[in-house]
């Protein structure tokens, strides 16, 4: 746990005070979801249950980092479930047709793909001025349309071990820690520190008003793609990792862009950009897999469990809004306008 | 006042009146039935080269009965991607629509039936317009949160199809007038309805002025909140119809009739790809329609070539793209144009 | 949300994968059956049990089929034969088909092999396909545009039962109509062809278990979703095998056949009960997610329910799995060509083609795993004569 996010200690690294406010109700929800199921389930916090759940968590904690890059400079991406999707197919039709091929060399495939699929997504939202609402609509029709005409409707071969182990294995040596620990791990430190960066600070400032940034000499819609390819290699590292763990399956993503675009917005990162921490995020892809595992705990039934997932939703984007607009600024005049 | 930054983007200067030229509008409708023609055209050479019949009563009518539940909600939709907001829970209210309406007319009859659909539809729209304007809620996060609540209500609810609608009420899904189905007359009036709102009412000009800039909105005296949720009751009762309709074709309700259509996503591509923008405050029905009837021409298409599903998908991802880059060239262009005058 | 989504295509495919004919979800209850309710969510499922349907599979299981013991698809149990002459025509022929649609592996597998059908017989001119992408609307509108067209005979693979039930029965004015998989409420059609149902399927699991498990041995049962009537018939013929057992089912889990969510159950499961004596599965997509909770915690496999998929009888045979893998069969896919070509020609049919449901079990496991196939494929497909094979279905 405090390996991944702790929100103390990030949370005082964060320059920008505003982040403070408008990540505070995540970590409030997050705390209070942790409390509860401590009651619910007396066993979660046994090092190895935790550890599970963070592997469970790890996928969409990371999707949720790659989606806050884009959505804080002032977009969408609703591709990445799709991307997902087709990378644990993708994966397996790759070893299909090269059964030797190390797994290194899949795993560094599907990155780089995930990262072209992006730097799509980026340029024809920039270039192209297309909304990325849009563009990353019509990219997931166009990826799952297109992964499943190649492969007849299922997938075909089989992932092979090595390339599961980041998903599935424990480290060597250390059998209690799942290797998808350590990736998100890596993944959070890098994220964090990459928003720390003059880049970093530079994407927020973006978000927050694009036309201000460009005059003080920001390359906006590079940095924009730029957003755009870090989600998509986030999005093939979560591919990586699901496929891992579960193996072959042919709706491995499905929701996922819904999944991470809610954390991100639970992170307190306002729609339109601007403002929110990666942190935040991250946290708020926790808080949403802990309600999953809390509302199971509960044993509310399947059905009620959307019921339940889209009054906390609501709630807690409410309760940011108002505290977040007690502190507002006059609104800025950008944000992704097409 | 939080805007819906995402989505209801203040317009550039050239763009700050609330009340849109004329002129600027035709470009993109234009444009959507230029495409509109071109891909009936390609299909018709298309279909006709294979030895298929494209262009016969039995197959427009096809065409024009596949787009009208999709063409419904898309009519919503527009109103609110005009204001400025948009609407992803419709796909779930259909489908609860659906099951209330074969429910309520089992039960009382089809007045009452469509009467409890509509009332039902309006609420959510309500509901919708207050999480948005009072909490201040994004609408997309608000309206995703209504959708998994009423998600949840549906499948605590039902487990199937329910109710049953009387066989007179499904006339309206499968009786034809002249060689038209009825349900193009119920798409036409409602789409008339909505331009003449959009157009002709202060309603409609409050409607592009809050999506066009909702601060200049407020600022010149419009109740924004008051608009945007009006939008989205419009918007809902739209679905709401959508849900009738279905349900009139289905003979009872159906609870994945929403969800297996799509009609969140869909609805949403199918107005931007009529021309108008996501953003809100430009664009129109008669757009919207366009950019259904090209959804519903290139799926006809397709079956007659017999293409493969999955390929379906892929076609209509790079149409929506394609189009909508191609809309943001000409505005880019405009905008430029109009810079220049104005300079000059 | 992720959920909203699944399940959406869970539902939907799992519902036409799986389906029992002519017992629809709309069948009232049966009341006295009294069921407990074994776990949480279990509630409910009596409103889908009907005792005489039931009662009628579990015979039919032991009936012998008639016809070609090599080719099941041509076979069929108790059939009433009915006459076709007013249908005979002279070929050739255009079938015309409407599909619910290609959104599961089993009806991408089932799909190829009907296509391969249609190759063998050259009196077929044109085949005609529609899919309906798993919408009920566009399969109203699929099935009104094939019946006025010319087609020779329309069959029918029904996305939901009740609401294409009037879509067809405009159809049988126009054209002879064979359904099959997934029923109607009208026997308007011709012939209605489908495997012996969901309660035979549940049972087959059960009574594996129920021999297999230890007496007092705990049991997990996973469920993909609740309320789909073919998945409850699972159930509910499983439940009633158990609670005449010494089994003890320690739980009834939604996975929405998502893998992940069922390795995260089993997982969750195992660690707070500290193992499982067994699973039952009322289908078989997560079953190999499944055995692989167990080798991460470092446990032995304990008797599993399956299904014919490739990679679960793969994963039996090299882990030496103690299982057993009923099936609902892909083969039926051929048998409405058959039955559309016979009906042509005036000959006889059966008015409900009932087409055997085979289990794959220790014994006959050899004899459907075959190598080199993909692991979404389905072993019951038979395929292995059709032109094309195994190119085609991906191996």
């Amino acid at each position: 746990m405090s390996d991944t996010v702790a929100p103390e200690a990030r949370r005082a690294g964060l320059r920008l005070p505003a982040a403070l406010s408008a990540s505070t109700p995540v970590f409030v929800l997050l705390g209070v979801l942790l409390i509860v199921l401590a009651f619910v389930d007396i066993g979660f916090y046994e090092p190895d249950r935790l550890l599970a759940f963070i592997r469970r968590a790890a996928p969409l904690i990371i999707l949720a980092a790659g989606q806050y890059f884009v959505m804080v400079s002032g977009g969408f991406d609703l591709s990445v479930g799709s991307i997902v999707t087709v990378g644990v197919v993708v994966a397996a039709e790759l070893f299909n047709i090269v059964p030797d091929m190390p797994w290194p060399v899949a795993v560094l495939i599907l990155l780089v793909a995930g990262m072209v699929v992006g730097l799509l997504n980026g340029l024809v939202s920039t270039v192209l001025a297309v909304p990325s609402f849009i563009t990353t609509l019509g990219m997931m029709l166009i990826l799952q349309g297109a992964v499943f005409f190649w492969t007849q409707g299922a997938p075909r071969g089989y992932l092979s071990e090595g390339y599961r182990t980041l998903g599935r294995g424990m480290v060597p040596g250390l059998p209690w820690l799942p290797w998808a620990v350590v990736v998100l791990v890596v993944i959070a430190v890098a994220a964090v520190l990459f928003m720390r960066s003059d880049t970093g600070r530079t994407l927020v400032a973006t978000g927050d008003n694009d036309a201000a940034a460009a005059l003080s000499g920001v390359r906006v819609h590079r940095l924009r793609v730029s957003a755009f390819v870090l989600s998509g290699l986030a999005a093939a590292m979560a591919a990586v990792l699901v496929g891992g763990f579960t193996g072959i399956s042919a709706q491995a993503g499905n929701g996922m862009e819904f999944e991470a675009i809610t954390a991100v917005v639970l992170g307190g990162v306002a729609l339109g950009g601007g403002r929110g921490s990666v942190v935040a995020a991250m946290a708020g892809a926790l808080s949403l897999q802990t309600l999953f595992t809390l509302l199971t705990m509960l044993g509310v039934s399947g059905a009620l469990e959307s019921t339940v997932q889209g009054v906390i939703v609501i709630a807690a984007v409410a309760l940011g809004a108002v505290s977040w607009s007690r502190r507002r600024r006059v609104p800025n005049s950008t944000k992704e306008r097409r | 006042m939080t805007p819906l930054s995402g989505t209801t983007a203040p317009p550039p200067l050239s763009r700050v009146a609330p009340a849109r030229s004329r002129a600027g509008l035709a470009d993109p409708v234009v444009l959507v039935y230029l495409a509109l023609v071109a891909v009936y055209l390609i299909g018709w050479i298309i279909v006709g080269m294979r030895g298929g019949d494209f262009v016969t009563v039995a197959n427009t009518v096809t065409i024009l009965q596949n787009s009208a539940a999709l063409g419904l909600v898309a009519i919503g939709q527009t109103y609110a991607i005009l204001a400025g907001s948009l609407d992803l829970s419709v796909a779930y209210l259909i489908s609860l629509v659906t099951l209330i309406t074969a429910q309520v007319m089992e039960a009382a009859g089809i007045v009452a039936g469509v009467a409890a659909a509509l009332l039902l539809a309006g609420l959510v729209g309500l509901g919708n317009g207050l999480i948005v304007t009072k909490l201040k809620v994004n609408a997309f996060i608000a309206t995703l949160g209504v959708a998994l609540i009423l998600r949840g209500y549906l499948e605590n609810t039902y487990t199937g199809p329910a109710g049953d609608v009387p066989t007179e009420f499904q006339r309206l899904g499968y009786d034809r007038i002249g060689p038209l189905p009825v349900s193009v007359f119920l798409v036409a009036a409602v789409a008339t309805l909505t331009w003449f709102v959009l157009r002709r009412t202060s309603l409609g000009h409050h409607i592009y002025a809050v999506g066009g800039d909702r601060e200049v909105a407020r600022l010149s005296g419009v109740r924004t909140d008051r608009t945007v949720i009006a939008a989205h009751v419009l918007c809902s009762l739209c679905a709401g119809l959508a849900g009738v309709f279905l349900a009139s074709r289905l003979g009872a309700g159906a609870p994945l009739a929403g969800t297996d259509g799509q009609y969140d996503l869909v609805s949403i591509a199918a107005v931007v790809l009529g021309g108008s923008l996501l953003a809100g405050g430009r664009g129109g029905v008669i757009g919207t329609i366009g950019g259904v009837l090209i959804l519903s021409v290139l799926d006809n298409v397709f079956d007659q070539l017999g293409v493969d599903p999955f390929f379906k998908n892929v076609v209509r991802g790079v149409v929506i793209i394609a189009a909508v880059a191609l809309y943001a060239r000409q505005s880019v262009a405009r905008r430029r144009q109009q810079d220049q005058r104005r300079s000059g | 949300m992720r959920a909203r989504i699944r399940s959406t295509l869970t539902i939907m495919s799992v519902s036409t994968l799986l389906v029992l004919g002519a017992c629809t979800s709309e069948v009232p209850a049966d009341t006295d059956l009294g069921t407990e309710t074994t776990g949480a969510d279990a509630a409910g499922e009596s409103e889908f049990f009907v005792q005489s349907d039931y009662e009628a599979q579990m015979a039919l299981r032991e009936a012998t089929p008639e016809g070609p013991d090599d080719r099941p698809w041509e076979q069929m149990i108790d059939p009433e034969m009915i006459d076709t002459s007013e249908y005979q025509q002279d070929g050739p022929h255009n079938l015309c088909f409407s599909n619910a649609g290609l959104f599961n592996s089993w009806r991408a597998v089932g799909w190829r092999t009907m296509q391969a059908e249609v190759a063998l017989h050259p009196e077929i001119e044109n085949f005609t396909a529609l899919d309906g992408q798993g919408q009920d609307d566009k399969q109203i509108s699929d099935i009104g545009s094939l019946a006025a067209q010319d087609c020779d005979a329309l069959i029918v693979s029904p996305n939901t039962t009740a609401t294409l039930t009037p879509a067809v029965e405009a159809a049988c004015g126009e054209v002879p109509v064979i359904v099959f998989d997934r029923g109607v409420e009208t026997d308007c059609p011709v012939t209605f062809i489908s495997p012996i149902g969901g309660y035979a399927y549940g049972a087959a699991g059960a009574e594996f278990l129920r021999d297999e498990v230890e007496p007092g041995g705990s049991v997990l049962a996973l469920r993909i979703a609740p309320g789909v009537d073919v998945l409850e018939h699972r159930w509910a013929a499983a439940e009633r095998v158990f609670e005449d057992s010494d089994l003890e089912i320690v739980g009834v889990q939604f996975t929405e056949d998502d893998p992940a969510t069922a390795k995260n159950i089993v997982s969750d499961y195992i660690q707070r009960t500290g193992g499982l004596d067994g699973v039952w599965m009322d289908a078989g997509a997560t079953s190999v997610a499944v055995t692989e909770a167990f080798e991460d915690a470092g446990m032995e496999i304990p008797p599993i329910v399956g299904e014919d998929q490739q990679d679960f009888l793969q994963a039996w045979q090299d882990k030496d799995l103690t299982a057993i893998a009923p099936g609902y069969p892909t083969f039926q896919w051929r048998t409405p060509v058959i039955a559309a070509l016979r009906i042509l020609n005036g000959e006889e049919v059966p008015r409900e083609w009932r087409l055997p449901q085979p289990v794959v079990t220790e014994d006959n496991l050899d004899s459907y795993l075959q190598e080199g196939m993909p692991p979404q494929h389905y072993a019951l497909c038979g395929c292995e004569d059709l032109p094309g094979f195994p190119e085609e279905w991906g191996g």
